[in-house]
């Protein structure tokens, strides 16, 4: 067995040998290594239909028509682009933005510039289990809410909103309604229709692709209208100009065009493996599952382990490779902002553990993950004053604690 | 984060991890930090009647630099009279373990947890 083993699905990707073989067609002499924008000759032409190609795919996995899509460098660039674009765009009708607390940095931090230029922005609290209710956006809509901004799946927690019921009522209330979907494309199915979506945001890398390409789906009918954030050359009609980069945009079409394919019999498999390695380690004391237990998308599970801390868990672990809940490997001591918006106490915060599992996991890795993850758990807690006082049946929270 | 081999060492196989008897005359404890700042470090010397520091055990709720900090601790009082244990500086512990700045904390949690078990045990044997 390959150690550690790759448990981290949800921040990236490897590419799929597939994907990473078709990329390679597209960039040396022998290859297509043309610029897709240039019209006079062959290796143009061909360039240009390769990313047509890639275009359909994209739009293939969300039933979308290939008009819609725009290529960007990620998910992070579509989430500014439809955000600041549709926001700037309609300033007019009004200046008012609605998004969750656990969003992705790229949605807060481009809600934030907003608010520096002027904008009012209501950021909805999650429930308990880490879902946004759609009565929650009914609510917080005026009459000057040009844009909600509602995230498909939560990186952290892999909890799945109904797009479908809070898109409804942007469309009745009039309001564009953009999803970052770079969590769910490939992983549970989409369809921009039956959902209500107005702008979408995807990333290649979340879906076996490459990294440094994305796009943002962009709807034609009823119009969406969008301020390029980058100029130049009007390339993707005018939405974002820059050399489109073949081979990145090839990679992302075949990574969706083979996710697309497979999504049913994949989802099946890995969403056993979740419950493999949640019956696994859920019958020790004190662990706690983080999100919700039905809507979820199969691959990502977050696990608190109380009384452990979780950067030495993560170090005990170390023949996995996982997500901490924890922010303290950075110099801050910060708990993650999504756990604590679910109304987590630091220290369970601090005790998380992301584990995301993909296309190369296998059963025999679970079965390994939940051995280290036991026997991590013991060893930590023998090592734990606070698992000592909680055996004491001492409620830590009337404890005085010298902080500091 | 890169840890020290010293650091994964105290990790692996942390020395003098246990509990002595609080109640009792000659132990000293120093239980500090908070969970909500992610460690917390229970440190107790057994003191015999000369000031020498017997026995140490310890228990830490924390990350890997600071269950070494308080592990290299422990092995460091031993045999060592409470006055000089007092002056162990959190700047030894951190230059010893080679502890990147943003676990200098750790080493300081450390100092307080000998100096909080040293208070009181001479606060329980009244010198």
């Amino acid at each position: 067995m390959n150690l550690p083993i790759y448990l981290d699905y949800a921040s990236t990707t490897p590419v799929d040998p597939v994907v990473a073989e078709k990329m390679m067609e597209f960039l040396t002499p022998a290859g297509q290594f043309g610029n897709p924008a240039s019209r006079s000759h062959v290796f143009g032409w061909q360039a240009e239909a390769a990313v047509e190609d890639a275009r359909q795919d994209v739009a293939n996995l969300i039933g979308a028509d290939p008009r819609e899509i725009v290529w960007t460098s990620g998910a992070t660039e579509a989430n500014n682009l439809a955000i600041k674009g549709c926001a700037h765009f309609n300033q007019r009708k009004g200046k008012h933005i609605i998004t969750s607390r656990i969003e992705h940095k790229a949605v807060l931090d481009t809600c934030r510039q907003l608010e520096r230029e002027g904008f009012e922005v209501t950021y909805l609290d999650p429930d308990s289990n880490g879902l946004i209710q759609p009565e929650m956006v009914a609510d917080a809509i005026r009459e000057d809410t040009t844009v909600v901004s509602i995230m498909h799946v939560n990186n952290e927690l892999g909890t799945l909103n109904d797009i479908a019921a809070i898109g409804k009522i942007c469309r009745e209330r009039k309001v564009f309604f953009h999803v970052d979907a770079a969590q769910s494309a490939g992983k549970t199915g989409i369809n921009v229709e039956e959902m209500y979506v107005d702008m979408m945001s995807f990333s290649a890398h979340k879906i076996y692709g490459p990294k440094g390409i994305g796009a943002l789906f962009v709807r034609r009918k009823p119009r969406v209208r969008i301020e390029a954030q980058m100029h130049g050359g009007g390339h993707e009609r005018g939405m974002r100009s820059g050399t489109l980069p073949t081979h990145q945009i090839v990679g992302m079409g075949e990574a969706f065009k083979v996710g697309f394919a497979n999504l049913a019999a994949e989802s099946t498999r890995i969403e056993a493996l979740r419950t493999r390695l949640w019956l696994g380690v859920s019958d020790m004391e004190e662990v706690h599952l983080n999100g919700s237990e039905d809507q979820h998308v199969p691959g990502i599970v977050n696990i608190s382990f109380a009384f452990v801390e979780g950067e030495s868990l993560i170090m005990a672990l170390r023949d996995l490779a996982v997500s901490s809940g924890s922010a303290c490997t950075s110099a801050s001591l910060e708990p993650s902002y999504v756990l604590r918006a679910l109304g987590l106490n630091d220290e369970m915060a601090h005790s998380s553990i992301r584990f995301s599992i993909g296309r190369f996991t296998s059963e025999k890795d679970i079965d390994t993950a939940i051995e280290k993850v036991r026997h991590a758990v013991h060893k930590l807690r023998e090592l734990s004053p606070l698992w000592d006082m909680f055996k004491a049946g001492i409620d830590l929270n009337t404890v005085q604690w010298a902080a500091h | 984060m890169a840890y020290s081999e010293k650091v994964i060492d105290h990790y692996e196989n942390p020395r003098n991890v246990g509990q002595l008897d609080e109640t009792s005359k000659n132990v000293g404890t120093g239980m500090v930090g908070a969970p909500a700042c992610g460690d917390v470090m229970r440190l107790q010397i057994r003191v015999n009647d000369e000031g020498i520091i017997e026995d140490a055990k310890f228990k830490t709720y924390g990350c890997g630099s600071a269950i070494a900090s308080s592990s290299l601790l422990t092995e460091w009082v031993k045999g060592k009279h409470i006055d000089e244990a007092e002056q162990i500086k959190n700047t030894h512990i951190a230059e010893e373990l080679a502890l990147p700045p943003v676990k200098i904390h750790c080493s300081v949690l450390a100092e307080d947890a000998i100096k909080t078990a040293v208070r009181d045990v001479r606060a329980k044997q009244g010198r």
